[in-house]
């Protein structure tokens, strides 16, 4: 419950943390003073016989620290605040950026989602950690003792009470929530299993009506509500326990000490004001351990999320060494003439996984096309994802003109290629700021040109409001077709030497598949390209052909070559072509 | 205003459940008065130093209200969930009845998972209209007219006191932070929104922020946003830390009133002076029923919200319904369409343009075309999931519209990647397709379907969970458990939808010897943008845009040197 990294979060904006617990020692302090003066003017009125005039100045105090009370309390909060959301700024800052540090393939996947709720949930969740619980555990820790300096000298029989029970609240609140929590998660478990068997069933509707079984689920969701009901109620019995711990505890205590100070007011060993500030005192003294409890849970979830953020800003970088002297940044890159060569280069992606790629070689000119063919898993992909610089060869090196990958500045080279995915993101924005990630600084008139050269312009400008078409969730949805031919107009903007390009498998309709084709006859002119292809013209028009099975290059050479072949080149047009390839 | 009473609605079936945690809820408070009260009562009349026997009753309720509280709080907490989650039970159960029958039709615009995700958390957070909604400003009221009547005893005024400051703390400050956050609240929600997408972006589309150097602006873009809600969540908790102040203070200020009356009625010897303490000290215990009450505006928005999204799903019309007493049994299995129209909303284009086609009992006909062609359309027609607007459809010499849904299902097996798995037991999966199947008729299934060798090597066999909690399946034998599902159910008509998607040449010619035995004996219309395996085809329409631009043979339709000659050579691994 005191994570120490996250505590050291709190360094830099411990002058925030430090005013929140000054602040609430002050309300302490003054609800102590408010404690003695109403004690006084009650005394005073009941036994002395005074009448309001004579008791005025008093009221007009208690009247005073109420007021300064309640600005001190706004004070502590905002100062609270304060320390929050400085830490989730930054936190959330550190996070993200480290999460893209470490590239594409680490959020592939179904982890997405995941990691998506931990930059934005997961974040926030550390608000109440560090709002509540964490200066309530430093004052749950100093307030009981700045009571207890008041209660002894005159009490010593209620102070020895208060200290007796004091310390258990939070041993109780130790143990019942350890037993809680461990309940509490299972709970939590059953909760997301009913969930997600809740979303199943909705996900499996088009199934289940095929089937004729959907109105038979209404029982089964009744069922599996109440069951998780009933157990639920039998877990929240022991959480509530905690609960009804902490309220006994310092109930029953302040009753305690009313009782036993009245018999002490009877005895004549305590005077009437004294015994009233006591009595007071007592649930000052409780407060601060019962509001700790109460954000025990806040404490729990803060730790637990801040367990997966660190687990991530763990995880580390691909290289590290990227920031290095070693780099070389006077390497003349792609402009001009090039050679790019992989040498017994294998991959493997989490080490004890399988290989994805067996000690390949193979060189790439400046001035050609080269086409990877092959059944999917063969590895195709992992080739551009190596030259991308996403993952680093797990053997072998990949050099170019000479010089190995790993001491190329990665921005600089990316700079010189053009890369489009198989399937194209649209981010949230228009038209036109999708196309200008080619090219930040792109003008709107080059802008234009890049989308005509995609065969993009004309589509555009049918959308509702042209390039300035919101897209993304909500916006206006393209067609497969539309949405490559806006990847192709990113790469036309970007004009890059080196074009990778990884053909999208699903088919498109026929309009879409002329211009995409006459897009990309248009962008690969006079570029040097590798092509990861699912189509046949593409592959007629490569300089050269590499078939990859199993993480190997099995077959290279023209299309011509490769057909007299007669190998797996062969029967794949075969397949797809029945008799007359 | 509908949703707050559709709400009350659900919860008026456990009205008695909820008055006893309301007056479990109120007593909880009462105690934490009653501690305070008679204890400074206890001290007062210790002060005059009578015999202590005479102060036994006091220190009997002392005592008593310092059990209570605890034994109350505890009792309330239990009554009180176990009343939130039969209202969650009862909001689940009415939720899906209400939008069974709309799927898919309606649900089209539902489909992400974000979307179904939303459906579930509006669900949850349900759980704060008794709670934190319904509850707080009853129990408020309760205590305030306790406490009051007890003050009223002593001076009416008192218990004008306590009702100015309970109105103040509970309602008037409520109101004004309402109104002074009216602004900042949409713009936290439209701003947590954007900052989701601005991450969601990042991550999802970092491939291409990290091929085109743009990473760096894009968490630029991230920081602003961030920064921007930052400054809204911080005037929020000013506004929120303000209110609490001020509603702490006014308890105070109210306690403070009671005492100056207290001290003026005690002057003018109206009032004992033993019961100073008590009544300033009762009156801000009290206090304790108003502290919930800043958050009830917050969490009602939250709940009507979620509430008139549910209400959105519940209170949809179903786009297809069924005639009444319709018993119509079909004479053969042959289907036809003719000339049939569709379109997916007033203002789409046509999904499907006069389309004309018959396929005879046994007969078998391929769909095929690219994306966006209207092939699925014909699917979700046959199978009424969507009302066509113009033609006809028979199916087995009647209009389709003659059959009821389940009727009209029953007749049809579809095998797609579509196909839903659900989180259960292999078996479970299978049985789906006809509950009644012995286990000897679900393994000769899964036999046939060449699935039950895979399903005898998983550990626990046809008992193994597969789906999201357990294994996952392949594309080949997600297929062949779609074929056994279909084997099981013994529809006469057979629909292929794109059942080879997404698998590899080598699998894909294994599932299709599997296919080619389904297809025996069954009229079968195969979907599909991929042309393998459609030698064996009666008939070939290529569909584009709507549209039948080709048909005929196999063969017919490589020579004629068109639309399918141009798909069938444009493919390879």
């Amino acid at each position: 419950m005191f994570d120490k990294r996250l505590i050291r979060e709190g360094r830099s904006v411990w002058r925030f943390l430090l005013l929140t617990i000054s602040l609430s020692i002050g309300i302490a302090l003054l609800a102590v003073a408010q404690a003695w003066f109403f004690s006084g003017v009650v005394s005073r009125v009941f036994l002395e016989g005074a009448n309001l005039k004579e008791t005025w100045n008093f009221l007009l105090m208690i009247l005073a620290i109420i007021i300064t009370r309640a600005i001190f309390q706004w004070g502590s909060e905002v100062a609270a605040f304060e320390v929050a959301s400085y830490i989730k700024l930054n936190l959330r800052e550190r996070l993200l950026k480290h999460i893209m540090s470490l590239g594409p393939l680490y959020t592939r996947g179904e982890r997405s989602g995941e990691l998506i709720s931990t930059v934005i949930d997961g974040i926030e969740a550390l608000e109440d950690y560090f709002s509540k619980y964490l200066p309530q555990l430093l004052l749950a820790a100093g307030i009981p003792l700045v009571i207890l300096c008041f209660v002894f000298p005159r009490d010593w029989k209620s102070g020895g009470i208060l200290l007796v029970t004091g310390p258990l609240i939070p041993i109780f609140m130790m143990l019942i929530g350890k037993l809680a929590e461990k309940k509490s998660l299972q709970q939590w478990k059953d909760l997301s299993w009913m969930s997600a068997h809740f979303l199943d069933i909705l996900q499996g509707l088009t199934t289940l009506k095929v089937f004729g079984q959907a109105k038979n689920q209404t029982r089964v969701i009744e069922r599996v509500s109440d069951s998780f009901r009933s157990s639920t109620l039998s877990v929240l019995r022991i959480a509530f326990l905690s609960a009804f711990m902490l309220e006994f505890l310092a109930t029953i205590s302040t009753a305690l000490v009313a009782v036993t100070i009245g018999l002490r007011l009877v005895n004549g060993t305590l005077s009437y004001s004294s015994g009233l500030f006591l009595l007071l005192l007592a649930p000052e003294f409780y407060t601060p351990l019962r509001t700790l409890g109460l954000n025990f849970h806040a404490g729990l979830s803060g730790v637990n999320a801040a367990a997966r953020i660190f687990e991530i800003l763990d995880a580390p970088l691909q290289d590290e060494n990227n920031d290095d002297q070693t780099v070389k940044t006077d390497i003349p890159g792609l402009s001009g003439n090039f050679r790019i060569t992989f040498q017994d280069v294998s991959l493997t992606y989490q080490a004890g996984g399988t290989q994805v790629l067996k000690e390949i070689n193979l060189s790439i000119n400046s001035g050609e096309q080269i086409a990877i063919v092959g059944p999917s898993g063969g590895g195709k992909t992992s080739v551009a994802q190596l030259l991308l610089g996403f993952i680093n060869p797990t053997a072998g090196n990949i050099q170019i003109n000479g010089v190995s990958l790993d001491r190329i500045s990665k921005e600089k080279l990316l700079n010189e290629i053009a890369y489009v995915p198989q399937n194209t993101y649209l981010f949230a924005g228009s038209v036109a700021e999708n196309i200008r990630l080619g090219r930040l600084s792109a003008g709107f008139e080059d802008l234009v040109k890049a989308a005509q050269e995609a065969s993009a312009h004309e589509f555009i400008m049918k959308l509702p409001e042209g390039y300035d078409t919101y897209l993304g969730e909500g916006g206006a949805r393209l067609s497969g077709g539309q949405a490559q031919r806006i990847a192709l107009a990113r790469a036309f903007l970007k004009n890059a030497q080196l074009l990778i390009l990884d053909e999208a498998t699903s088919s498109l309709d026929l309009e879409s598949e002329k211009y995409v084709q006459e897009a990309l006859t248009r962008l690969l002119r006079g570029r040097t390209a590798l092509i990861i292809a699912h189509r046949l013209d593409t592959v007629f028009q490569a300089d050269r052909i590499l078939v990859m099975d199993q993480g190997q290059i099995v077959e290279a050479g023209t299309h011509m070559e490769l057909v007299r072949e007669q190998g797996l080149y062969h029967s794949f047009l075969k397949e797809y072509r029945g008799e007359i390839g | 205003m509908k949703s707050t009473t559709w709400l009350i609605h659900m919860l008026l079936p456990y009205r008695r459940r909820i008055i006893l945690a309301l007056i479990l809820s109120s007593l909880t408070i009462t105690s934490h008065i009653g501690l305070m009260a008679t204890s400074s009562y206890l001290l007062a009349r210790a002060a005059l130093h009578p015999p202590v026997l005479d102060l036994m009753v006091t220190i009997v309720g002392v005592r008593f209200f310092g059990i209570s509280r605890a034994v109350f709080r505890y009792v309330e907490r239990y009554v009180a969930h176990d009343v939130t989650f039969r209202v969650l039970s009862q909001i689940r159960v009415k939720f899906y009845q209400a939008i069974e029958p709309l799927a898919p039709a309606r649900l089209l615009n539902f489909r992400s998972a974000d979307l179904l995700r939303r459906i579930v958390a509006d669900v949850e957070i349900q759980q704060n209209l008794f709670l934190r909604v319904m509850s707080p400003p009853i129990v408020a009221l309760l205590v305030l007219s306790g406490y009051g009547f007890f003050l009223a005893r002593y001076d009416l005024r008192f218990t004008a006191i306590l009702a100015a400051g309970f109105l103040m703390a509970g309602l008037f400050i409520p109101w004004i932070i309402k109104s002074l956050s009216r602004g900042v609240g949409h713009s936290i929600v439209a701003l947590k929104t954007k900052l989701n997408t601005q991450v969601a972006d990042s991550l999802l589309g970092m491939t291409e922020l990290v091929a085109y150097g743009q990473a760096q602006s894009q968490l630029m873009s991230v920081r602003h946003t961030n920064e921007r809600l930052t400054d809204q969540q911080r005037r929020n908790a000013r506004q929120t830390a303000f209110s609490s102040a001020l509603t702490w203070m006014i308890g105070n200020l109210s306690m403070w009133f009671v005492l100056i009356l207290g001290i003026i009625l005690v002057e003018q010897g109206k009032l004992s002076g033993v019961n100073l303490g008590m009544l300033a000290l009762g009156t801000l215990s009290s206090f304790e029923a108003i502290v919930p009450l800043a958050q009830v505006p917050h969490h009602l928005e939250q709940n009507q919200a979620a509430a008139e999204r549910l209400l959105e799903l519940i209170q949809a019309q179903p786009t297809v319904k069924d005639h009444q007493s319709m018993i119509s049994i079909p004479k053969d299995m042959s289907l036809v369409f003719r000339e049939v129209s569709f379109k997916y909303g007033e203002r789409e284009p046509w999904a499907l343009h006069r389309l004309s086609f018959k396929i005879p009992q046994r007969g078998k006909v391929a769909i095929v075309g690219a994306s966006g062609a209207g092939k699925t359309s014909v699917v979700n027609l046959l199978l009424r999931f969507w009302e066509f607007d113009q033609g006809s459809i028979e199916l087995g010499g009647h209009s389709l519209r003659d059959y009821s849904q389940q009727e009209a299902r029953n007749y049809v097996g579809v095998v797609t990647q579509r196909t839903h798995i659900f989180n259960a037991t292999i078996h479970e999966n299978l049985l789906l397709a006809n509950p009644e199947a012995s286990d000897e008729e679900v393994k000769s299934a899964a036999q046939k379907a060449k699935l039950h060798d895979f399903i005898q090597s998983l550990p626990k066999g046809y008992d193994s969970f597969v789906g999201e909690g357990g294994f996952k399946l392949s594309g080949g034998q997600r297929q062949r458990l779609a074929i056994a599902r279909v084997l099981l159910k013994n529809a006469p008509i057979l629909i292929l939808d794109e059942a080879m998607e997404g698998l590899d040449p080598i699998t894909e010619r294994d599932v299709w010897e599997e296919v080619y035995k389904l297809m025996e004996g069954r009229t079968t219309l195969v979907i599909t943008h991929q042309l393998t395996g459609l030698e064996k085809m009666d008939e070939i329409l290529v569909l584009d845009k709507g549209q039948v631009v080709e048909r005929g043979k196999h063969g017919e339709l490589l020579e004629l040197n068109g639309v399918y000659r141009r798909l069938w050579n444009s493919r390879v691994g």
